[in-house]
């Protein structure tokens, strides 16, 4: 009466891991040198990022470290440099390779933070709007558009105005950052709101959510449990393009002076920094932080269209 | 007879290679088809009996590919030939009924030109001789009014209309053999009788031969004239159609026709097959059945028979080999 | 004294068809598909009813309705158990793979309707789990599977499986087997009938295959456009058939042991549902429709031998009925 293969191809269940290595994600992984290598890439600035309070050859935040006599030295290769500061200083004798691992936490902190809430807002939203439909739906899905006809830029500038204006100056240094993480948030959450309720359109139809409802299960329990697990995969895409975007984003806003305060710089202020000294001659204080953060945005984007090929059904 | 066989595949081959290994889909399928006559493929989901009819199209998908043996049309073997010539073959020699009306319609061309489009290219005919042919196809499918439909589009039709002009489109370049793979599987039960009712005689009228794939033995029994019954990528029972249903021989083809519910009062439960058909890559050694045949021998799970001939019909099974002999 | 569980009576569920705001405002009616109209029927405790019909004729709409998984617009859905603890509705869906959700193991799926309805101890609950596998036929092992490493029949076992776990009285199966191979299918009417038998169950079998009704119903309704045209025990039904429609679709059936047709079966397609015809809505397609079958709705008609028919011709005694051996 059983449904198995013959008593001689039994053999013992594999471990999660082992099914994980087996599957097809890691095998597309293994496949394509360019996922190999961008994911590489991402994973040591993210180390770098996490450890930069350790590793980095100076703290650049602690004024008694620094000495004038060191400013503007070039990069390690050029003439003129040396081999304590590989990627050379800026102007107040700041070793640019510390200045970059430091920056590079910020940035990296705040798009992290501002896509993770977008994702929770978004992905909420866009539950609620596809699991309940009519009103609610078409309620949520004109903020959506309403969202949508601003530019995030501008969307940005906003938020960001406002809080100057409206918080004193002291509680607004310290909030900033949050300031910028829920400016760039907001701006992004549409996309995920409307992935999620196509999704969840198509899956509330399933039979496994009427057999969640037949037993009496309510709707929020049946979105989480049930619905949820299942629209997550284009999810994990757009957060992962949606990272390279709040990096950039974050670095305009910086580079207009809007974002993150200068005491705690992420690459976009460097970016403006070092161009108010780019004709001088010292191109090292300005490209450093520019070509790193083109390397990193490029590592996460290609590691995203990467996953949105592994993810699309169409082109199994 | 097989000089006068239209269609004739000879140990038919087909593998699909996977990131795990080659997969067998079909293994060493022989058969033939006369000039008009009816075959049916039978068999459940992942038998072959689909890919069989894709390959003697040439619509194997890949990375799916035909590995060896040989498909003959006529004195012409068509396995071999480019996408370019098969193309050629199809539709004016090959015509193809498929499951679901939407895959060979346009949706966004109108019935008539579509049907214009199919018989200009195999026959050498002006527009006007064309549209004439169109709105006479149109008829014989059975289309009431057919002027008026003629600049219709396909969802402005039910499915048993998409159904038949499918066929009719099939039918426009008068080809010699139709493979129809589950033409009446999607449709209701009166429309599908109504649909293999017009196969049947449109087929007859043309001499057109057919190959018939369906996972429903009672199409098969209204329709065929022989009957090829497909498990794990063989054919296990091929004959005529009303001796393979009253007295079937492979042991596979008896359950199956033990576990098809009929309209007769119910006197205990339906005969049934325990298990399930292996998939590709988990195919036993020796014959695919024997995990699941309540005569398996030892020679059965060593060794895959082969199709012998006895009673006007080919079985391919140890056992019933066995007690033919010794009888 | 007859036991009835389940009475059904003049149920209709209409679907508004959307309109723009101008043609509204402008006065124009609404459109509704009437997916179910005026359905009434009885089931008895222990006893296994079926509906059958081709699409569009409302009996998906129904099942859902009965399961409660849909509200009607009009008519009553009573159980008579109904607010009596002890009382569940379980229902076995069409489509092998969709009725469960591929991130949960099967075990977790089976153990939800137990664990939610809180109908045994935690500690009880791997068990019954185990248990309930191996009533459907699968091993108690498979329990830390993953849908995607069954076939579509053992995904139908625990889908059953997990419609026992939540101890139904009642059972609505929407075409179970419509999606199986023969063999597969074989097992699970084998299986589902063994059920009834043991539990006890009341059940309402949806199915569009008059043979799988044959085999595990006790009384057939044929519905057709939302309406219910006969209702028999099942061998009169098959032995008897008296609706014009009922006969037809048995008559189209590709029987086994058929002589070859000679005439061709009745043509006609089933009309939309947006726009059914006046009066009987099968009159376009019936050989004994007459003036009155144009204007008048028939209602069911008791007829001796425990069937009901809603036809003037067959009230009016205009039509033979064929004796189907």
């Amino acid at each position: 009466m059983m449904d198995q293969a013959p008593a001689g191809l039994l053999v013992p269940a594999p471990s999660v891991w082992h099914r994980f290595l087996d599957s097809d994600f890691v095998f597309s992984f293994r496949q394509s040198p360019t996922a190999i290598v961008a994911a590489a890439v991402l994973l040591l600035f993210v180390l770098v990022a996490l450890l930069a309070p350790w590793i980095a050859p100076q703290n650049p935040f602690d004024p008694t470290a620094l000495e004038l006599i060191n400013s503007r030295i070039p990069p390690a290769w050029l003439e003129g440099g040396q081999a304590r500061f590989p990627l050379g200083t800026d102007g107040q004798g700041r070793d640019l390779l510390s200045v970059l691992m430091f920056g590079l936490r910020i940035s990296l902190l705040v798009s992290f933070c501002a896509t993770l809430f977008a994702l929770a807002v978004g992905v909420t939203l866009g539950l609620i709007s596809g699991y309940a439909g009519g009103r609610i739906d078409n309620l949520i899905m004109r903020l959506a558009d309403m969202q949508l006809s601003f530019p995030t830029i501008l969307v940005a500038l906003l938020i960001d105005g406002l809080s100057r204006a409206l918080l004193p100056r002291s509680v607004h240094e310290q909030l900033a950052l949050w300031v910028v993480v829920f400016a760039i948030g907001i701006s992004t959450w549409v996309q995920y709101a409307r992935t999620v309720r196509g999704a969840t359109l198509v899956e509330k139809t399933k039979d496994y959510v009427h057999a969640a409802r037949l037993i009496g299960m309510g709707p929020l329990r049946i979105l989480f449990k049930h619905v949820l697990p299942n629209v997550l995969g284009p999810v994990l895409v757009i957060a992962t393009l949606s990272l390279g975007l709040g990096i950039l984003t974050e670095a305009t806003l910086s580079f207009l002076g809007l974002g993150v305060p200068p005491t705690s710089p992420s690459l976009g202020t460097l970016i403006r920094i070092g161009n108010e000294v780019l004709f001088s001659g010292e191109w090292w204080v300005t490209v450093m932080p520019g070509a790193c953060l083109v390397v990193l945005v490029l590592a996460i984007n290609l590691l995203g269209d990467w996953l949105r090929d592994v993810f699309n059904p169409k082109l199994k | 007879m097989t000089s006068q066989a239209l269609l004739r595949v000879q140990h038919l081959r087909v593998e699909i290679p996977t990131r795990r290994g080659v997969l067998l889909a079909l293994d060493d399928v022989s058969f033939a088809i006369a000039p008009g006559e009816i075959l049916g493929f039978v068999g459940e989901s992942g038998a072959g009996k689909s890919l069989t009819g894709m390959a003697i199209l040439g619509l194997l998908d890949p990375p799916g590919r035909v590995a060896s043996g040989e498909i003959w049309l006529g004195e012409r073997r068509i396995d071999t030939l480019s996408q370019r010539e098969m193309r050629l073959i199809r539709g004016k020699q090959i015509g193809a009924v498929f499951q679901d009306p939407l895959m060979s319609l346009n949706p966004l061309l109108q019935i008539g030109d579509q049907l214009i489009e199919s018989i200009r290219t195999h026959l050498p005919l002006s527009h006007e001789q064309a549209t004439a042919r169109a709105l006479e196809l149109m008829r014989a499918v059975g289309i009431p009014a057919p002027e008026a439909r003629f600049t219709a589009y396909p969802h402005q039709f039910s499915g048993g209309m998409r159904q038949r002009i499918v066929i009719a489109l099939a039918l426009c370049a008068q080809p010699l053999l139709i493979v129809a793979d589950e033409p009446t599987t999607a449709l209701d039960v009166s429309i599908q009788a109504q649909v293999l009712h017009l196969l049947k005689s449109l087929c007859r009228e043309q001499g057109t031969a057919m190959l018939l794939v369906t996972h429903d033995m009672g199409v098969i029994a209204e329709t065929a004239d022989r009957v090829a019954v497909m498990y794990a990528g063989r054919i296990v029972e091929i004959g005529p159609v009303a001796d393979v249903i009253k007295a079937p021989v492979h042991p596979y083809t008896r359950g199956l026709m033990g576990a098809i519910p009929s309209l007769v009062p119910v006197t205990g439960p339906l005969a049934q097959i325990d298990g399930a058909m292996p998939r590709l890559n988990a195919r036993p050694d020796g014959c695919a059945f024997h995990p699941r045949c309540p005569a398996a021998t030892a020679q059965c799970r060593a060794q895959s028979p082969g199709l012998e001939t006895r009673h006007g019909r080919q079985v391919a099974c140890w056992v019933t080999q066995a007690s033919q002999e010794a009888a | 004294m007859t036991d009835i569980a389940l009475q059904v009576s003049d149920l209709q569920r209409h679907f508004p068809v959307g309109q723009s705001l101008l043609r509204a405002a402008l006065g124009g009616t609404a459109q509704s598909i009437r997916a179910v109209e005026g359905v009434g029927f009885n089931i008895q405790r222990g006893q296994t009813f079926s509906l059958v019909g081709e699409s569009g004729c409302g009996k998906s709409t129904l099942a859902r309705l009965v399961a409660g998984l849909d509200t009607p617009t009009g008519g009553k859905v009573r159980f008579s158990d109904a607010g009596k603890t002890g009382h569940r509705i379980q229902m076995i869906f069409q489509d092998p793979y969709a009725s469960l959700n591929p991130r949960y193991r099967v075990g977790t799926a089976i153990a939800e309707p137990i664990r939610f309805q809180k109908l045994l101890p935690e500690a009880a609950v791997l068990p019954r789990v185990h248990e309930l596998l191996r009533q459907v036929g699968l091993a108690a092992a498979d329990a830390t599977k993953f849908p995607h490493e069954f076939s579509g029949g053992q995904r139908q076992r625990v889908s059953i499986a997990r419609a026992l776990a939540g101890n139904p009285t009642f059972l609505v199966c929407d075409e179970p087997t419509s999606a199986l191979d023969v063999s597969v299918q074989a097992q699970i009417l084998n299986l589902l009938r063994q059920l009834q038998a043991e539990l006890g169950l009341t059940c309402l079998f949806i199915s569009h295959n008059l043979a799988v009704i044959n085999y595990v119903s006790h009384d057939v309704g044929v519905m057709y456009l939302g309406r219910l045209v006969e209702v028999a025990p099942t061998r009169v039904l098959f032995e008897a058939p008296k609706h014009p429609y009922t006969q037809m679709l048995l008559a189209a059936l590709p029987r086994l042991d058929t002589r070859r047709r000679e005439k061709p079966p009745i043509m006609g397609e089933i009309p939309s549902p947006l726009a059914p015809p006046s009066g009987c809505a099968f009159h376009p397609r019936c050989p004994h429709a007459n003036a009155r079958c144009q204007s008048e709705l028939p209602t069911l008609q008791d007829a001796p031998d425990g069937s009901s028919i809603a036809c003037h011709a067959v009230a009016e005694g205009r039509i033979p009925v064929p004796l189907f051996p």
